[in-house]
């Protein structure tokens, strides 16, 4: 009697230990979600200092942005990502099987690793700005170009479309290679050297192993750095943001979607920012269920679900 | 080994050296500008870059000391505040989060787990509209407490914990602190938080680095100069009428801006690298 009563007791804490965690999170992130929806199906901004609405309009706003730029901005962010995550990826997977491989004896792989991370750790919007200042026509890089003697007349960066979106990519490149790199690092880490030992004697090439060994097993993970990647993408602002002092310039040709929508936060169209912010969690609802997939993945490498299909197969 | 495969090994060997050292001096370059640039002064740099480091660095300093259109020195104090107390409470009620779902059993247990692994990655700026609402609601807009509160939920930082628990807290442990007649709560934070340390301290660190560097919401939030964070004073400085400036000034202030993080991550480097890895992927 007496040791079941504690053991409710028992019970009782740990929903006293998880509270502040789901209470904190009811306020500050389903409340906001909840309004954010709601407001989504409303005509709610702010012309001047009068306030319109909110009226209830049904599903107009969704349409209106369907039938603004939203497509053009999605279109946008997708380009800068894969400027900055294509070199990234195959940057950081080259790396990590160069710093794993003793045969290669890379000397100072501390110094690289900590020098490759660092950037990550840098502040973007700082990031941003030194590469406004050092990329403007009268700016080092442009000074150092023409003592070298390489440009007669310095080069406008920022004009052009190429300029900006391949500065972004470039920024994005450099701030995240180092994080992938190490994280591929540990995943060919955690292959067991026996397999790698017997594809040796059985006379595997480096490049071979590289691609029927090390590419499969690392799969899973390769997987979550994408994933995480294309949310972390969907997410680009500060960059842009600052580089372009939110103009998107030239020709709003920069512009991401969360840019679009601290115009809206910044314009207080309540109404526009809600139908946009719902588009975007559906989106990064699908990318949240993909990676909860990924991570709590007890068949990582892909056998039940090969044998389920043997199974089923076998059935027909 | 084959003096063939010998001699590819090395062959490989010299091209990651070189590739590697390419993109050192790439990560090094940008920076090494900036502080070389934030030693000169405004007419130094007019007439070109140089290589060498000039004579303005604490002149210009001062200058960004004493900017009061500006406030470089107070955003570094609102920055140090919010980004302080964010890896505080969020490590904290993180583990405590973590703890009470890994020691207790209880009918939402797996429900609450299988809830938080699923807003994981859920982006915070998909809630800003709400959010921004919400504080001005509560009268806390224009204030620092709104980018302090909300890092009590902090799934990625709990998800990390939990794994550190499950690897290194036998339940034998707090089963025993309760035969001496410790009670939850002193077992929490005499017993396992001490265990919890090394968690704990990676995850400080780079939630202090990421409050430090954020800037989306904490621009939506805060308007007056006083209780601006350094990536809004940053941003303010990019939409100023920058052609007027004194250009060694700005490449001080962005120096200051990053300084503080350099700092940090050379003195821990170490477990900040080895940290990357550890809230990742379960293997």
């Amino acid at each position: 009697m007496g040791s079941r009563r504690k053991r409710v007791n028992y019970a009782k804490w740990g929903y006293i230990f998880i509270l502040p965690f789901f209470i904190s999170f009811f306020i500050f992130s389903f409340i906001p979600l909840a309004d954010t929806i709601r407001y989504s199906f409303y005509e709610y901004y702010r012309s001047g200092i009068k306030e319109i609405g909110p009226n209830f309009i049904g599903i107009a706003n969704y349409i209106d942005l369907l039938k603004s730029d939203m497509l053009k901005y999605a279109g946008n962010t997708f380009i800068l990502w894969m400027i900055g995550f294509v070199p990234q990826i195959v940057i950081a997977l080259l790396l990590a099987s160069w710093f794993v491989d003793a045969r290669l004896k890379i000397h100072g792989q501390q110094f690289f690793k900590v020098v490759i991370y660092l950037p990550n750790l840098i502040m973007a919007s700082a990031f941003a700005m030194l590469f406004f200042t050092m990329f403007s026509t009268n700016g080092p890089i442009n000074s150092i170009l023409s003592s070298l003697g390489w440009i007669k007349k310095p080069i406008d960066f920022l004009g052009s479309v190429f300029g900006t979106r391949s500065l972004v990519g470039l920024m994005n490149f450099l701030m995240w290679f180092g994080n992938t790199t190490i994280m591929l690092m540990a995943a060919i880490m955690g292959i067991s050297p026996d397999i790698f030992e017997a594809s040796e004697i059985d006379g595997c090439g480096r490049v071979q192993r590289f691609f029927y060994i090390t590419l499969p097993l690392i799969r899973p993970i390769l997987a979550y750095t994408l994933i995480t990647s294309i949310i972390g993408g969907l997410q680009m602002f500060d960059v842009p943001q600052i580089l372009t002092n939110g103009q998107g310039t030239p020709d709003r040709t920069s512009t991401t979607l969360i840019m679009f929508l601290n115009n809206h936060l910044k314009s207080k169209n309540y109404g526009m920012a809600g139908a946009l912010s719902v588009y975007l969690f559906i989106v990064s609802g699908i990318l949240c269920f993909i990676t909860y997939r990924i991570t709590n993945n007890d068949d990582a490498d892909g056998s039940k679900a090969a044998a389920k299909k043997a199974k089923k197969e076998g059935r027909k | 080994m084959t003096s063939k495969a010998k001699s590819a090994s090395r062959r490989t060997s010299i091209l990651a050296h070189i590739v590697l050292i390419i993109l050192s001096f790439m990560c090094l370059f940008f920076f090494y500008i900036l502080f070389i640039n934030a030693t000169h002064s405004h007419a130094e740099l007019q007439k070109g870059f140089s290589a060498l480091p000039g004579a303005s660095l604490i002149k210009n300093f001062m200058s960004v000391a004493n900017d009061g259109t500006f406030p470089m020195i107070q955003g570094i104090v609102n920055s140090l505040i919010v980004s302080g107390c964010s890896a505080a409470i969020c490590t904290y009620f993180s583990s405590l989060t973590a703890y009470g779902l890994f020691v207790y059993d209880f009918k939402v247990k797996k429900a609450a787990f299988t809830f938080i692994m699923a807003i994981l990655v859920m982006p915070t700026q998909v809630t800003a509209m709400g959010f921004l609402r919400l504080i001005t609601n509560m009268g806390m807009y224009d204030s620092l407490l709104p980018l302090i509160i909300p890092s009590i939920a902090s799934p990625a930082v709990f998800y990390f914990m939990y794994s550190y628990l499950q690897s290194s807290l036998p339940i034998s442990l707090v089963e025993a602190a309760r035969i001496d007649g410790s009670g939850e709560f002193r077992t929490f934070n005499q017993i396992a938080l001490p265990i919890m340390k090394p968690a704990i301290a990676v995850q400080a660190i780079f939630t202090f680095v990421g409050s430090w560097n954020n800037y989306f919401v904490p621009a939506l939030v805060i308007q007056s100069k006083d209780k601006m964070t350094v990536p809004i004073l940053v941003a303010t400085l990019r939409g100023a009428d920058y052609m007027n400036f004194d250009m060694g000034k700005i490449y001080m202030m962005i120096t200051v801006a990053i300084i503080p993080i350099i700092i940090v991550y050379l003195l821990l480097s170490k477990y900040i690298i080895a940290g990357v890895t550890l809230g990742g992927v379960k293997e």
